[in-house]
């Protein structure tokens, strides 16, 4: 699946792993757990507040610090379906792109969605369409190799093919 | 066209001729790490492959740092399952609690990482082995998970930002935290997002390889995917009674391409403080006008829990005494380097002035145990991220320094450069 469709829920520049899941729950690397802690310095007990399928926007780097897939895992357990934001620190980039999690870079719509606008997006073509605002963008889209591994749904499924 | 150390070193681990920014690729692994809270997860990763072994017992290394000794029962549980892997995959390179230490301080000084590898680790400050001219980076549990699997990485190879460190240090406090603190505040938390930091100029000559870990280490809080130095004499001697395989030493060819230089003068720079909440909110400590008081200093981690950190620091603490207010912590790297502690009479140093020696753990940096702070709670830390609710509450604060404005903080009570406490 490609396509989404749900409310966004703005976040600001530098959102750091810690925010996205603090260390002091990583002990529990449940989903239920991830899920619960997800962003709750950010918004407000928002594993509750947000519907399935809704959308998180984000400003610059987001995702920046720690190497934890449990914060690509925390946002996809809680609902999330798809980020999207200026850009994205690196290694939560393909931490996404490795649990499944669809990410979209996409600055020039980030700054002109605000809170609560209903969005849809085809990760595939690369298509951002603010229903809210009534405006389409283009935004980046995947080189081949990792279309091919969203293809799969995970990194791991990519790779089944090639263990012996 | 010429290739950068980190092109060469990707394209001979990728079985290609050259490489350019871009490019994605598939590389092998000489090492493949992990820690107590991603080494979990990459195992119940692993798991889902169809394959029981790793793809080579000796270059999958497993330490339990960051939740050990287990500071709970649930850490305890992720602590068993590492071990237990680690025992059924018979991996050389496991190491429990007694010999093991802060993995980005372990690994160097065991001689497990050298010059001209490719490593990864499921943790974001594996870019530390850049300091012996490694290409070594961060990545997930599933990265970590796949390449135990197949030896192998998929990548994209980075752009180069040039690090020209010229001169020598006038101010006796500079050091390798120093100077990696003054570029993350120039160039930002993400002024080197996905490219690599490569450190090169006359100045590095000055810098210990102690100092160099710890601006390697650094380099993803600028969001890079990895810092890299030159190997040169002080890089030999350093591998020299450690690193015991056959290297090969990467140099950038002269008309290498970069995508931004970056001039550092070693005989301008001060001592520099992170403050709340991003490492790029730097300000030199001779600039800090109004006093910060502290209620924690720490002194360690894999930024500065080596050797030398913990020289600098009991020679500024010796014959004096911590403020009655302040707790300082102090945590070695490794075992080695404890030891060391010992014989120097460092850890007497520490005590004697009214701190704690701690076992290596990684602790107190990520908020996980062994100094956590209280709501409105500020301490000065040599640790890596100030970011907000780091070391504990979420109303508290960490100023990110080196051991030796940690060290002249904790016995005047508030940030101080050691200038102050001479």
């Amino acid at each position: 699946m490609t396509n989404y469709q749900g409310k966004a829920w703005k976040v600001g520049n530098d959102v750091d792993t810690d925010l996205i899941i603090a260390a002091k729950y990583l002990n529990d690397a449940s989903d239920e757990n991830m899920r619960e802690h997800c962003l709750e310095n950010v918004i407000e007990d928002f594993a509750n507040v947000i519907s399935p399928g809704d959308i998180l926007v984000a400003g610059k780097n987001f995702g920046c610090g720690s190497s934890r897939e449990h914060a690509p895992i925390a946002i996809k357990a809680a609902g999330i379906s798809v980020v999207v934001a200026k850009s994205f620190a690196r290694i939560f980039y393909r931490n996404s792109i490795n649990i499944g999690l669809p990410i979209v870079t996409a600055p020039e719509a980030v700054d002109e969605i605000d809170h609560g606008d209903e969005l849809k997006i085809d990760v595939d073509t690369g298509e951002l369409v603010n229903v809210t605002k009534g405006k389409t963008y283009k935004t980046e889209v995947f080189p081949e190799f990792i279309k091919e591994i969203i293809a799969k749904g995970n990194l791991l499924n990519y790779v089944k093919g090639q263990v012996k | 066209m010429g290739m950068t150390m980190t092109e060469k070193i990707l394209a001979a681990h990728a079985g290609l001729e050259s490489v350019k920014p871009g490019d994605l690729i598939n590389a092998k692994t000489d090492i493949v790490l992990s820690n107590d809270i991603t080494g979990p997860v990459a195992i119940r990763e692993f798991r889902k492959l169809e394959t029981e072994k790793v793809f080579d017992k000796d270059k999958v290394v497993m330490v339990p740092d960051h939740f050990a000794p287990n500071k709970d029962i649930q850490s305890a549980q992720q602590c068993k399952e590492l071990r237990e892997f680690a025992m059924e995959q018979n991996l050389t390179h496991y190491f429990e609690v007694g010999r093991m230490g802060v993995e980005h301080c372990l690994l160097p000084e065991q001689g497990i990482v050298g010059p001209g590898q490719l490593i990864i680790g499921a943790d974001s400050h594996t870019c530390t082995y850049g300091a012996l001219g490694a290409f070594s980076t961060g990545v997930g549990s599933t990265d970590v998970a796949a390449a135990m699997a197949t030896g192998e990485i998929w990548l994209r190879v980075p752009e180069s930002i040039k690090v020209i460190v010229k001169n020598k240090p006038k101010d006796p406090w500079v050091s390798g935290k120093d100077v990696i603190l003054y570029l993350i505040g120039k160039i930002g938390v993400d002024g080197a997002r996905y490219q690599a930091l490569e450190f090169t100029g006359d100045g590095l000559q000055y810098i210990t390889m102690d100092g160099r870990q710890t601006i390697a280490n650094m380099a993803i809080e600028a969001g890079a995917k990895n810092g890299i130095f030159p190997v040169d004499e002080l890089t030999k001697a350093y591998i020299k009674d450690r690193f015991k395989e056959d290297y090969t030493v990467y140099e950038s060819d002269s008309d290498a391409v970069y995508s931004m230089e970056v001039e550092i003068d070693l005989a301008d720079l001060t001592p520099q403080v992170a403050f709340p909440h991003l490492p790029s909110n730097t300000k030199s400590v001779y600039d800090i006008k109004e006093d910060i008081v502290i209620d924690q200093s720490v002194i360690g981690s894999c930024t500065n829990g080596r050797f030398e950190d913990m020289e600098i620091a009991a020679n500024i603490l010796k014959g004096k005494k911590v403020a009655p207010h302040v707790r300082l912590i102090v945590i070695p790297g490794t075992q080695e380097i404890y030891k060391e502690c010992i014989n120097k009479g460092i850890v007497d140093i520490v005590i004697d002035a009214g701190g704690v020696f701690s076992t290596p753990t990684c602790g107190p940096c990520l908020g996980g145990y062994m100094g956590i702070l209280a709501k409105g709670e500020r301490a000065v830390s040599t640790t890596n991220r100030n970011f907000v609710g780091r070391m504990g509450h979420v109303e508290s604060e960490v100023y990110l320094a080196s051991p030796a404005i940690a060290a002249a903080s904790a016995i005047t009570g508030k940030i101080s450069s050691p200038e102050e406490v001479k």
